[in-house]
């Protein structure tokens, strides 16, 4: 049996460095289109400042890039050197986008991100243009295809188990790419990096206006990111994945869990606003409760039931219990497997192996399972609701927040007031880690919510690791934490740099703060 | 399209013509971060040098990347096992290369004599460590590697770091290292002129050199002293991938058999001497462009040779030999590889387009007054 602390640290170390890869992701994601933006009118208007702005913010972009860029190395190894199980049972799925990620996504960003920073002088606009663009696409598409990759670990569709190779195996490609699940992944998560881009221009910008200095860089910069934050943020609300909660069961489960939904509810089920939930005894202690808005946002419907915790978890059990004898028949047929009259009784129960394996936690022969261990295992299938519910409605209440902030932004950048305001400027500079914080309670939402699950149904957590020594786990994780906070210092330190010079460390002459020329 | 057993062996080609692409694409910036220290005496020639390859070494990388999502995509237990198993190996990889990123961008972003010295050296590291490492890792490949999988197929590496630091394995590390630096020499000779150039040239000998008589020292090492394996059981090639399925015998010459069922193989041992001697005297003549392809194709020799040696093996098991992975059963499923194969085709040539695009862009050479011209805009 693997140890628990083994799996502890392991999760512990993936949720770091894929947290602090986070933290450059969905800047990358939403400055790579403001660029466009700017560079675009620099094209269409051929005014320099716009040529400025495109490279001042590219220069800020660049520093952001290089962390992303070091931090997303370890992603593309670490399942192999921390999660090996996972890599061999559904590598013939998760492997392929991942590939593809890199020959589709990542070699259009990173070829092309170098001529955007390199390439002014050798190309001429049109096609410095089109350079952007390019790496801008090879952004999004990376975004795409990590997501799919994502998707395919909340609602695994497209795959069958094969007992032969043990492992999932891939049946329809197409089933993987265009899983619903995915595709709201997908436009809610790049819809939030757009946002993140949009705050860290506005609040800067905000913050030269605050101080009075390089004007119009600073307004024309605010009213950008104004117009393409509101579009962003309107987009992660109303695209919100919530979209896809109906779709799988992971959904369902996380739908129950972060709504502090126990019991089922007759159609269409109220929203709890506020909610105190009591997990031991299955029950909130509080609520107030708004009626049928959970089932409209839930289903998009009036008459579907959306499944509460105590029902989803004797739905667990009864697969559990049906998933005791699939172990024990692929057992038999690892050891037998010509055996057609055994593979024709483990066909048909073959989709509740995943629930038998749950009880790997807690005995390495699931058929010696007692019911304290099935009781224990029907209970894991549900993630702890508190932190569910709270993170949930701390990122609802952020994106409403940065709603208004935008809204307000593009109301008075139209009525052309915006820059005597001030109590808009500085409400902008405050929000400015508002975005990211979001995004990473949105990614617990989302990893936290599928547990104890890495792919949903078919293959528990505790199953998935390398089985590698607990000592080396301490190692590696305080290696990466280390390592990450030191370059992390060092690029907040350039970062904070960079804004205070302002357009000015371009060195072009016109503006504040201008460098002493070496 | 193709059966399972051709694609197989296409994978294999494949996962070769990834390694060869990462080797010959980030080899070269790899090598001239080796070099920086040594060949860039002054801060503006270390800029210079760092300019070589500025707008490309990101580019460069995603062939690291791609090769490690290919081989996840193509060879599931490979990666799993190889990376899990090289634990430390891997994570010294990772490590090194975090300074790359950084060392290029935040370094002349400060004008301070210890910060831009301090990400100098960790652009060496960031160049020297993963080359040394892979050529370690490959020389342990060729010996076998101690792991097992149990009935479920969960891998079990039984070796420590320190054992993959043997005599033989390290040699290979040297190999490695001194083919990617020489590609880097080359690399650099052609993008400088003067002293820069001069150096450059000069490095491209020295470790030109040391790659041959390393890899003929690693060679008669390998004739003499190391057994290789041999499946001895009937295989069903076009079959499901379940490597506990055959049986596998340690003997000695093993790995030499290849050629001598396939003669004409004995080219891949012969390129990777003649492109190191003629990328070294191209150099030395000052055909730069030259020398650049003739250590590509010396270093797609030492790769292919030591690939072809251990066909059809991946990743040889020493301690129980029936684990060891093939092309046959260390593979993904019939589908994944034909679509794989597909998306290969149809996106490498695109990136090969798109990438010679970008270099022809950036094309010439690199000058201190460039550097001094494009103060803040350039590394």
């Amino acid at each position: 049996m693997v140890s628990e602390s083994l799996v502890d640290l392991s999760r512990l170390q993936f949720a770091a460095t894929a947290m602090y890869h986070f933290l450059f992701v969905p800047l990358t994601l939403g400055m790579t289109w403001i660029l466009v933006i700017m560079e675009s009118v620099y094209v269409m208007t051929g005014k320099t400042i716009y040529k400025d702005m495109t490279r001042f913010w590219g220069k800020l972009f660049g520093i952001n890039f290089a962390l992303g860029v070091t931090t997303g190395i370890t992603l593309e190894f670490q399942f192999g050197t921390n999660w090996a199980y996972y890599s061999h049972y559904v590598g013939d799925i998760f492997g392929a986008p991942l590939a593809l990620e890199g020959m589709m996504a990542f070699f259009l960003e990173s070829t092309f991100i170098g001529l955007f920073f390199f390439g002014w002088d050798r190309l001429s606009r049109q096609r410095h243009l089109l350079v952007t663009l390019l790496m801008a696409i090879g952004t999004n598409l990376s975004a795409l295809w990590i997501l799919i990759a994502n998707g395919w670990m909340q609602n695994p569709v497209g795959a069958e188990f094969n007992y032969v190779t043990m492992r999932m195996e891939l049946t329809d490609f197409w089933a993987v790419v265009f899983n619903p699940d995915a595709q709201a992944k997908f436009v809610h998560t790049v819809s939030a990096g757009y946002d993140t881009g949009a705050m860290f221009v506005l609040s800067i910008s905000a913050w030269y206006l605050l101080r009075g200095r390089d004007l119009e860089f600073a307004k024309r910069s605010f009213r950008i990111a104004a117009a393409f934050g509101l579009a962003s943020v309107a987009s992660v609300i109303v695209l919100g994945d919530e979209s896809g909660y109906t779709v799988g069961e992971a959904q369902q489960t996380k739908l129950a869990a972060m709504e502090a939904m126990w019991e089922t509810e007759p159609a269409p089920a109220g929203l709890n606003l506020i909610a105190l939930p009591n997990e031991a005894e299955m029950k909130n202690d509080f609520e107030i409760k708004i009626p049928w808005v959970m089932g409209l946002i839930g289903t998009r419907s009036i008459s579907k039931q959306i499944p509460g915790i105590i029902e989803i978890k004797e739905k667990n059990r009864e697969r559990i219990i049906n998933g005791i004898q699939s172990v024990k028949l692929l057992e038999a047929l690892r050891k037998d497997q010509s055996n057609a009259d055994l593979k024709a009784r483990f066909d048909v129960r073959k989709d509740d192996l995943g629930f038998g394996l749950l009880l790997k936690k807690y005995t390495a022969d699931v058929a010696q399972a007692t019911p304290e261990m099935i009781e224990k295992a029907v209970n894991d299938t549900v993630p702890r609701v508190s932190p569910m519910f709270w993170s949930f409605r701390l990122m609802v209440g952020f994106g409403f927040a940065m709603l208004a902030l935008f809204g307000f932004a593009a109301w008075y950048s139209v009525q052309g007031s915006f820059a005597s305001r001030r109590w808009l400027l500085r409400w902008a500079l405050w929000f400015l880690p508002i975005p990211w914080m979001s995004c990473e309670l949105g990614w617990f939402v989302a990893e936290y919510g599928r547990q104890p699950w890495t792919v949903f149904g078919v293959l528990p957590t505790h199953l998935s690791v390398s089985t590698l020594s607990v000592n080396s786990l301490y190692g590696s994780i305080a290696g990466f934490v280390g390592f990450y906070t030191i370059l992390l210092i060092v690029e907040m330190f350039l970062m904070v740099k960079f804004v205070r010079q302002g357009p000015g460390s371009l060195g072009t002459g016109r503006y504040a703060n201008e460098p002493a020329h070496a | 399209m193709f059966d399972y057993e051709t694609l197989k062996i296409i994978w294999w080609l494949l996962v070769g013509v990834l390694l060869v692409g990462f080797a010959i694409m980030d080899g070269h910036d790899m090598g001239v971060g080796t070099l920086l220290p040594f060949v860039g005496k002054s801060d503006l020639e270390r800029r210079v040098i760092i300019n070589t390859v500025g707008p490309h070494w990101d580019g460069n990388q995603v062939w690291f990347i791609t090769g490690g999502g290919a081989i996840f995509a193509a060879w599931p237990l490979v990666y799993a096992t190889a990376f899990s198993g090289f634990y430390w190996a891997m994570l010294a990889v990772l490590w090194a290369l975090f300074f790359r990123p950084v060392g290029f961008d935040y370094r002349s972003k400060i004008n301070d004599p210890r910060w831009r010295s301090t990400w100098d050296w960790g652009l060496f590291i960031g160049g020297a460590v993963p080359p040394l490492i892979f050529g370690v890792a490959f020389g342990n490949l060729l010996q076998g590697v101690p792991f097992h999988f149990d009935d479920n197929m969960i891998s079990y590496y039984t070796g420590t770091f320190w054992g993959l630091l043997n005599p033989f394995a390290l040699l290979c590390g040297v190999v490695s290292t001194a083919m990617i630096t020489f590609h880097g020499a080359n690399y650099l000779a052609h993008r400088t002129e003067g002293d820069i150039q001069r150096r450059a040239i000069t490095a491209s000998t020295i470790f030109g050199l040391l790659l041959i008589v390393c890899f003929s020292l690693a060679g008669i090492w390998l004739v003499l002293g190391i057994d290789g394996y041999v499946i001895t059981s009937a295989v069903d090639t076009g079959g499901m991938a379940n490597p506990l399925a055959k049986t596998v015998a340690r003997q000695a010459g093993a790995w030499l058999a290849n050629y001598s069922r396939e003669p004409l193989t004995i080219l891949l041992p012969i390129i990777a001497y003649l492109g190191a001697l003629a990328g070294i005297l191209a150099v030395r003549s000052r055909h730069t462009l030259i020398a650049f392809v003739a250590s590509a194709l010396s270093l797609s020799g030492v790769i292919g040779t030591a690939g072809f040696s251990m066909y059809p093996f991946v990743m040889p098991s020493s301690s129980d030999l029936n684990s060891s992975l093939t092309v046959w059963d260390g593979v993904s499923s019939h589908l994944t590889l034909s679509i794989m194969f597909w998306a290969t085709l149809i996106l490498m040539p695109m990136i090969v387009i798109y990438t010679s695009w970008a270099y022809r862009v950036m094309s010439g050479k690199v000058t201190a007054s460039y550097v001094k011209q494009n103060d803040h805009a350039a590394y």
